[in-house]
Formats: C-alpha cells, sequence, structure tokens
C-alpha cells in the first residue's frame, strides 16, 4: 500500500457500499483490494462501482465477469490503482463482461496488461489512464488497453504510456472506434489487429517507436481483419527506441520511427492524418513475408496488402535517422541509395491478382494527394531489383469506407469534435 | 453475502453440536449426552444449496460428516480421483460428487458429463503440517464447490478455519502462507493464492458457460479404492446410479497418468498433462482460445500445439521466439512459462505459485524427443511470392 497516497476519507468511501460477507469490517487500506475484489464479484447488471479518490496499491488481478458495470473513478489522475510489484496475475484488471463501462481512473505498473477485456460485446472506456510510470522499459507490461475478441467497442480521452507492445490494441474485435486519445512512449501507439470496421480518429500517436500499426497475423483464431479507417490523427516523432522484448514477435521488428504502417491486409482507408518527423519512414505499406520472416503455417492467412487508399494527408520529415538496429532496415536503406523515403512500398501483389495486369497497380495501392513526400517501390517481389520513385503510377482514388456504427457513438457526433486532447 | 438463518431441524442441531467438540469446549458430560441422544441418528442428509444466498458455513451443506481434516462423506458423496490432475503447488486434493437422489449423469465420450441440476461437486486443498514430516497430518486450506444450479453451474470458494472445525464461504480468499518440509526433506516456503470467486470462471468458463473440467470418461477410467474395495470409477458411479450409458471401463477412452510410465508412452503422458493443467484455457471458447493454440489431448497433431508459431499474446520470456521448437526444449515459450513463476510469464498464470519440476521434466522430455526440424521454424517454402529474402526489414 503507498501509505503517503492514502487517505482514509477515500478508504471510506469505498467501503461504505461494502458487501463483504463478514459486514463491513473497519475499513483500512489493506482491505481496499479485497473489498474491491468482492464489490465486483457481487456486482449485478447495472451497478456502477465508483472508486474513490487515492492512490491504492494492488497485489492481484483484479476480475469482473458480471454483465452492465460501470466502474467508475474521480479522473484518470486522482484515482490510481497502482500494481507495482504485482504478487499475482498479469492483468490490473480484467474484464469478461458485456456492456462494461470504465470511466475516471487510472491503472498504473501492472505485471502484465493494464485493462483487459475479453470476448465482450459492448464497451466503453473512456479517460482512462494506463501507464507504466517508469517510462519506456523493456520489463513493463505489453498491453496497456487491451480489448480482444470484443464487439462494439468504444475507446474515446484515454491515455496509454510504457507499453512494451501497443499503448491501445484492438485485436481479433469487430466495430470498434478510437477516438481523441493519446499514446505516447509506448513501442506502438496504436495496433489494430486481426480486427475489422475500426474507425481510429482525432488520436495523438507521438513519441513511441511506431504511431499506428494496421495489419493482420496468422495464426490467430480470427483471420481476415479489413475495412479501417483511420484519420484526423496526429502520428508525429515516434522515436522512442524500440524497447519490445523479442518474445513478443513481430513487435520487435517494428523499425523504431515508423508512422503508420498497413500490412498484410485489405480495405484500408488513411486520410487527413498529420505524420510528420519519424525518423525511419513516415508510412509503411508491406506485405508480411517482406517484413518478417516466420514462417506461414496458416492456410485462412493472406499475407498480402492491397485496396489501401491514402490520401489527403500532411506527410513530412521522414528519413531523418533510419532504425539501423535491424539489419533489414539497413539493406532497404541499400536499396534506396543510402536513404529512406516518406512513404515506403514493398510493391509485392498477390500473384493472384497480379497475372496478366502487369504495371496497372493491380493491387489498388493508391496514394494521392498527400503533398510532396519521397517515395520508394522496394519492388520487393523481385528481389529488391528494381526499386523506383514512381508515385504517380499509385496516383488513383477508391470508393471511401464506410464509417463504423456503433450504438455507443450517436451518428454525426464525431464531427464536432477537433483533434487530440 | 449474507448468510442464511433456518432453525435448526435437531438432527441438524446434534450434528452441529458434535462439530463443536472439536474445540474442546464442551464438558464430558455434554459429550455424553449429546452422544447418547444422537447415536443411533443418521447424520441429515446433503443439503444443497442451489440460488443465493448460499451459506456462508461449509458444514452448512452436510457435505462431509465427523470431524476434519478427515473430510469423511456424507451418504451418498462419493470420493473420485483422476488419471491426470491439475497441479496445484503440490497440494493434496480431495474430490468428491453428489446428486440429488433419482438424478444422474449422462456418460459422454469427449468432454464433462452431462450433470443434473443439483450436482455438487468439491474439491478440498490440504498442505502437510509443518514440523511433522513424514506424519501424513495435514491442514486443509479451502475446499472449492461447483454447485449445478437452475441457471448454470456457480463456483465457491471456501475457506478453512485455522483450527480446522469449520470452512467459511469467502469471495475474495486472501493468501495463505505455506511451509513444510516434505518427506523427501525438501522445505517448502511460498504463499499460496487461492483463486477468488471470478477466477474459477478464467479456468471453467468456455463460450460464457461455468463448467466442471475433471469428470470426463477419459480422466475418470480408473480404479479407485473405496471404503468397500476398489473398483473402476465408471463402473462404480454407474453401479451407484450416478451415471447412465457409459461404456464398460475398458471400451471407454483413458487419459494417460502423466506420472506413470507404465501408463503411457511419453506423448500420450505429456499430451494427457497439458490437456489437464492448460487445455481449459487453451482451447476454443477457452479464455486463451484467442492465443490460438489448442492444448487438448483429443487433438493428435502437433500443429496446434504452437509449433513454430510466435506467441502473438502477451506472452515473454527472455529472447525466445516460438512456442513450441521441436527438438529444443530450451527454445520453447511453452516449456520456459512453465518453468517461470513471474506473474507475467508464468502458465497458467493463476492457480500456481512454484514450479512442478516432475511436471516440467515430463515436458521438456516430451519436445527433446521430437525429430529436430530447424527448418520448419526458419523459412517458409510454401509463400508463393518469389526471391527468398535473408534480410528482413521488420515489421
Ligand atoms: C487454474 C485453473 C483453475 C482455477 C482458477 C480454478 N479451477 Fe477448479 N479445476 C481446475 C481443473 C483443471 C480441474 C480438474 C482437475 C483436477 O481436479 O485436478 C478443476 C476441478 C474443480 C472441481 C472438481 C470438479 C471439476 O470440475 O473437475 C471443483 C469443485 C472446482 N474445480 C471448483 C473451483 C472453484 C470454486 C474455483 C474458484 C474458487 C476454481 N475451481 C478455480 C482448474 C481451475
Ligand atoms: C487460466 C487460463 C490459462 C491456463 C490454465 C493456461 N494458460 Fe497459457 N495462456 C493464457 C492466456 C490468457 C494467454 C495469453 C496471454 C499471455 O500470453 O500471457 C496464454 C498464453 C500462453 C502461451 C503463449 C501462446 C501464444 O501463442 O500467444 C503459451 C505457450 C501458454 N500459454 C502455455 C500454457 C501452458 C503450457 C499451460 C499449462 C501448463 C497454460 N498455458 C495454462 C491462459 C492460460
Amino acid at each position: 500500500m503507498n501509505r503517503s497516497g492514502v487517505s482514509f476519507l477515500a478508504v471510506l468511501t469505498l467501503t461504505l457500499g461494502c458487501l463483504g460477507l463478514t459486514g463491513c469490517t473497519r475499513p483500512t487500506a489493506a482491505n481496499f483490494e479485497k473489498r474491491l475484489q468482492e464489490q465486483l464479484i457481487n456486482a449485478k447488471p447495472g451497478d456502477v462501482i465508483e472508486l474513490p479518490e487515492g492512490k491504492f496499491h494492488l497485489d492481484r488481478t483484479l476480475s469482473l465477469t458480471a454483465d452492465k458495470v460501470t466502474i467508475r473513478g474521480k479522473g484518470m489522475d486522482k484515482t490510481i490503482l497502482s500494481f507495482a510489484g504485482q504478487k499475482e496475475g498479469a492483468s490490473g484488471l480484467l474484464v469478461k463482461a458485456n456492456d462494461f463501462t470504465a470511466e475516471d481512473f487510472a491503472i498504473e505498473d501492472t505485471a502484465g496488461d493494464g485493462l483487459t477485456v475479453q470476448a465482450a460485446d459492448g464497451v466503453i472506456v473512456r479517460r482512462v489512464r494506463v501507464e507504466w510510470t517508469r517510462g519506456p522499459n523493456t520489463a513493463n507490461g505489453p498491453y496497456a488497453i487491451y480489448p480482444t475478441q470484443c464487439k462494439n467497442v468504444l475507446v474515446e480521452d484515454s491515455i496509454a504510456r510504457g507499453a512494451s507492445d501497443a499503448g491501445f490494441y484492438i485485436g481479433q474485435s469487430d466495430n470498434v472506434v478510437l477516438r481523441r486519445n493519446r499514446s505516447e512512449y509506448n513501442v506502438d501507439g496504436y495496433e489494430v489487429e486481426n480486427a475489422e470496421h475500426v474507425d481510429v480518429y482525432d488520436n495523438i500517436a507521438a513519441h513511441n517507436s511506431g504511431g499506428i500499426g494496421v495489419f493482420n497475423l496468422p495464426d490467430l483464431p480470427k483471420q481476415g481483419g479489413q475495412h479501417v479507417r483511420v484519420f484526423r490523427n496526429q502520428v508525429y516523432e515516434n522515436n522512442t527506441p524500440n524497447f519490445a522484448p523479442k518474445s513478443l514477435g513481430p513487435i520487435y521488428y517494428l523499425p523504431t520511427g515508423t508512422g503508420v504502417y498497413i500490412m498484410a491486409i485489405h480495405d484500408v482507408e488513411e486520410f487527413q492524418n498529420r505524420i510528420h518527423d519519424n525518423n525511419t519512414t513516415n508510412v509503411y505499406v508491406i506485405d508480411y513475408s517482406t517484413a518478417l520472416s516466420a514462417p506461414i503455417k496458416d492456410t485462412r492467412f493472406r499475407p498480402f496488402t492491397d485496396h489501401i487508399y491514402l490520401h489527403d494527408n500532411e506527410i513530412s520529415g521522414g528519413d531523418k535517422s533510419p532504425d539501423v538496429r535491424l539489419d533489414g532496415v539497413k539493406a532497404l536503406m541499400q536499396v534506396g541509395g543510402g536513404s529512406l523515403p516518406d512513404i515506403l512500398y514493398d510493391g509485392v501483389v498477390d500473384p493472384k491478382i497480379a497475372a496478366g495486369k502487369k504495371g496497372q497497380n493491380p493491387g489498388q495501392v493508391c496514394l494521392s494527394n498527400n503533398g510532396a513526400p519521397t517515395f520508394l517501390n522496394l519492388d520487393a517481389a523481385n528481389g529488391f531489383k528494381h526499386p523506383r520513385n514512381d508515385l504517380k503510377a499509385y496516383d488513383c482514388s477508391l470508393p471511401p469506407l464506410e464509417a463504423v456504427k456503433i450504438p455507443q457513438v450517436v451518428e454525426g457526433s464525431d464531427k464536432a469534435t477537433a483533434g487530440g486532447q | 453475502m449474507p448468510r442464511v438463518a433456518r432453525a435448526p431441524s435437531p438432527a441438524r442441531r446434534c450434528h452441529r453440536s458434535l462439530q463443536r467438540t472439536g474445540k474442546a469446549a464442551l464438558a464430558l458430560l455434554v459429550l455424553l449426552a449429546i452422544l447418547t441422544a444422537c447415536g443411533r441418528l443418521p447424520p441429515p442428509p446433503v443439503h444443497p444449496f442451489l440460488q443465493e444466498p448460499f451459506p456462508e458455513k461449509l458444514s452448512d451443506w452436510h457435505l462431509f460428516v465427523g470431524q476434519s481434516p478427515r473430510l469423511q462423506p456424507n451418504q451418498r458423496v462419493i470420493p473420485y480421483d483422476l488419471n491426470t490432475p491439475l497441479f496445484s503447488d503440490y497440494a493434496s486434493k480431495y474430490r468428491f460428487v453428489w446428486m440429488p437422489p433419482g438424478t444422474s449423469a449422462s456418460y459422454r465420450d469427449d468432454g464433462v458429463f452431462d450433470f443434473p441440476v443439483g450436482t455438487v461437486l468439491a474439491k478440498s486443498f490440504a498442505f502437510p503440517v509443518d514440523g511433522n514430516p513424514g506424519k501424513n497430518e495435514e491442514r486443509l486450506i479451502e475446499t472449492r464447490l461447483l454447485v449445478h444450479s437452475k441457471t448454470g453451474w456457480i463456483g465457491l470458494p471456501y475457506i478453512w478455519n485455522e483450527s480446522q472445525t469449520e470452512a467459511h464461504l469467502d469471495l475474495a480468499p486472501d493468501p495463505v502462507p505455506i511451509r513444510y518440509t516434505d518427506s523427501a526433506g525438501t522445505r517448502h516456503d511460498f504463499t499460496y493464492f487461492i483463486p477468488n470467486a471470478n477466477e474459477c470462471k478464467q479456468c471453467h468458463e468456455n463460450n460464457h458457460a461455468v463448467l466442471p473440467i475433471g469428470p470426463k470418461g477419459r480422466n475418470l477410467n480408473k480404479n479407485f479404492v473405496y471404503a468397500d474395495g476398489p473398483a473402476n470409477q465408471l463402473a462404480y458411479w454407474t453401479k451407484f446410479g450416478y451415471l447412465q450409458r457409459a461404456p464398460a471401463a475398458d471400451q471407454a477412452p483413458k487419459v494417460a497418468a502423466w506420472n506413470d510410465p507404465d501408463a503411457g508412452t511419453l506423448d500420450a503422458r505429456a499430451r494427457a498433462y497439458l490437456d489437464n493443467n492448460c487445455a481449459h484455457c487453451h482451447q476454443p471458447g477457452g479464455t486463451a482460445g484467442y492465443t490460438g493454440i489448442d492444448l487438448r489431448v483429443t487433438d493428435t497433431g502437433l500443429r496446434t500445439f504452437g509449433v513454430c508459431k510466435s506467441p502473438n499474446s502477451s506472452g515473454r520470456v527472455g529472447t525466445l521466439s516460438y512456442d513450441l521448437v521441436p527438438g529444443h526444449p530450451e527454445q520453447s515459450i511453452l516449456l520456459a512459462r512453465m518453468t517461470s513463476i513471474r506473474p507475467k510469464e508464468m502458465m497458467p498464470q493463476i492457480g500456481r505459485s512454484v514450479v512442478h519440476e516432475e511436471g516440467v521434466a515430463l515436458i521438456r522430455d516430451w519436445i527433446q524427443a521430437m525429430p529436430v526440424d530447424d527448418a520448419a521454424c526458419a523459412r517458409n517454402p510454401s509463400h508463393p511470392v518469389p526471391g527468398a529474402r535473408s534480410r528482413k526489414p521488420g515489421l
């Protein structure tokens, strides 16, 4: 227990509503955790669990399995659940329940992930901060805000810092809106992985190793992530050296200084983003097999990247200091004549689509109206033999993707808001 | 959760008084009086509670008679055992089943039996008493109940008191320090974490439904020494009227005993171990279904075990790259996570505080014995894009 941060009054507030088996014993700092966990166990649909102001130390994962429950604190800097030195469980708060709402509190220094929500239909995370307070560190937990296999998810006005994989991770989910969040000093700012119908807008991704990744990976139960829109985000200076541990797999190979990247997915639209000063490359559009050498055993997996529409973005200031930690990046720099462009595309097209359509942009990767970015097509499919700067060949447009509709967001309300926190 | 207040029946009062004698608080006279009065009365039958509020005391269920820690089962409460159990910090475990009179479970070839509403499954955890190595004296820590209510299974953790006279329902139990020296002279000193009532679901839930895990044909198919002699459990349950449509024991599937080399090949025993220690989470619909590895014994191939698979989830151990690398236990994340006791690395991540050395040895031997296929994890021959590239630029 962090004594300095605990006010007696705060503990009292929580225990006032206590449902302990043995009645409400005299509130002490030490039983905050037990009482809160009991409240979560006894919660009934419709319950609001109010967390008092104060910093509380917890040793074990908190878990919630009751539907339609709200956990609400007094503010992301006022109600702090600190898991420093966590003894059991990896997550801070583990939720497996539908119609869950988390509001106005912070989770700090968990052993593993911060806020994990699994297999839920109906999730709202609002004004929640998840942070590893020592800053970037390989030993930090992987994901800060972490819904997987969920439906109808809204994450807004929240903050993530220090995750050794992604600050905001949307995995294997459907119908998701991520807006007005701030992600900084994580390895990846935002990851949309094997997910579909996702809108990512008005967020800030700054000072991570990479800004916003949209991709599919093999071997996950849900395959075929697609239909992702990334717009009006600010993605800048994502140059914090990648601190992911190697065992986390692909994220270890994310080059430091990547702005946005798109891999092994189709139907992605990214527009009106400001993407600048990401020191390896601002935009990275790539086939799974170009990026990673892990074998593909999953026959459902499609490594190709196509139907990508990047338009009306402001892109500037890439290639200041590419991540030469990765041999592959060094190799790319050689391909690029010693430097890397703002937009890096590997040029790999699904042979099935490419058959008989040489040179016509059969993969339908459209990069238009993005100012005057530098560009390189790596020609990776042909062993990097003919890298070229043929941005014009990709000046095309695709039909805009439809906005994601979730019950938590009233239609049109997103238009009223302007960039970031 | 409030305790139930009901006027105890005479038999019940009697039973209670008997239990209280354990406290040695009663005078001999009172004891004698009770014994005379109660001597011929049968213990009250099991009292199932199928909805909230659940009783605060374990004794209110009447699952056990006499004095703990012997946990002598009441009438119709049958003890059972499993071919390959879950490892829980070397705790001794005592499992019991009770079904309402006139009901029975239906056998299923694959998966847990179909139990009638009203079924109570109990599992108690005990550790040796410190300072008495070799004396076989144990201290009960907790008794977990799974109750088949009308709306589904409910998990209830009951925690034993210091004097071992009663266990109390505690939905978020405190950790318990465990210290003892085992018969081999090894000192054990650790904190035992009792799962809370929500954590039960992390292991027992599949597709949002709580289920028992152990009572499957393949895991129950073994002999048990009952009070009236040894018998095969499937046959005994059938004879007792607790099980319908079970095949004869020699026709029924049987999972290997993980620690008995005579009971199965190394491969069979390793798979049995993973089935009962991991697969309840690692299967479709389970807590770890989303990671895409499936550790059920019913799968014969290795494909679903994570061969050459990067962990896409939060698991991390050092610099290892793949869940399972045939022939290379030291490179396999699966083994590393069994060997770890750090919260974010260890598997399972709840319900275990110490390393299961023998289990780790089994899985190590198993991976070691697999034919090495370094190429399998190193490249991807099936990828249709020409031009094998050795140096990857990264994600
Ligand atoms: C780490 C995973 C895990 C957790 C957590 C867990 N169990 Fe289990 N439980 C098992 C496994 C595996 C079995 C079957 C193997 C065995 O009995 O050794 C089992 C068996 C049982 C049994 C015997 C019937 C059966 O399903 O086989 C009961 C009763 C039980 N658990 C109750 C509970 C309760 C109540 C909780 C929460 C307080 C709980 N369990 C938490 C894994 C778990
Ligand atoms: C209580 C549920 C539970 C049990 C029991 C459990 N696991 Fe896990 N396991 C998880 C979860 C959740 C993850 C994903 C998060 C993580 O990697 O920590 C996981 C991840 C893993 C991974 C990484 C998989 C991947 O590809 O991402 C391995 C390997 C693993 N577990 C092995 C085991 C082994 C071996 C056992 C049994 C000794 C076991 N687990 C028991 C819940 C469980």
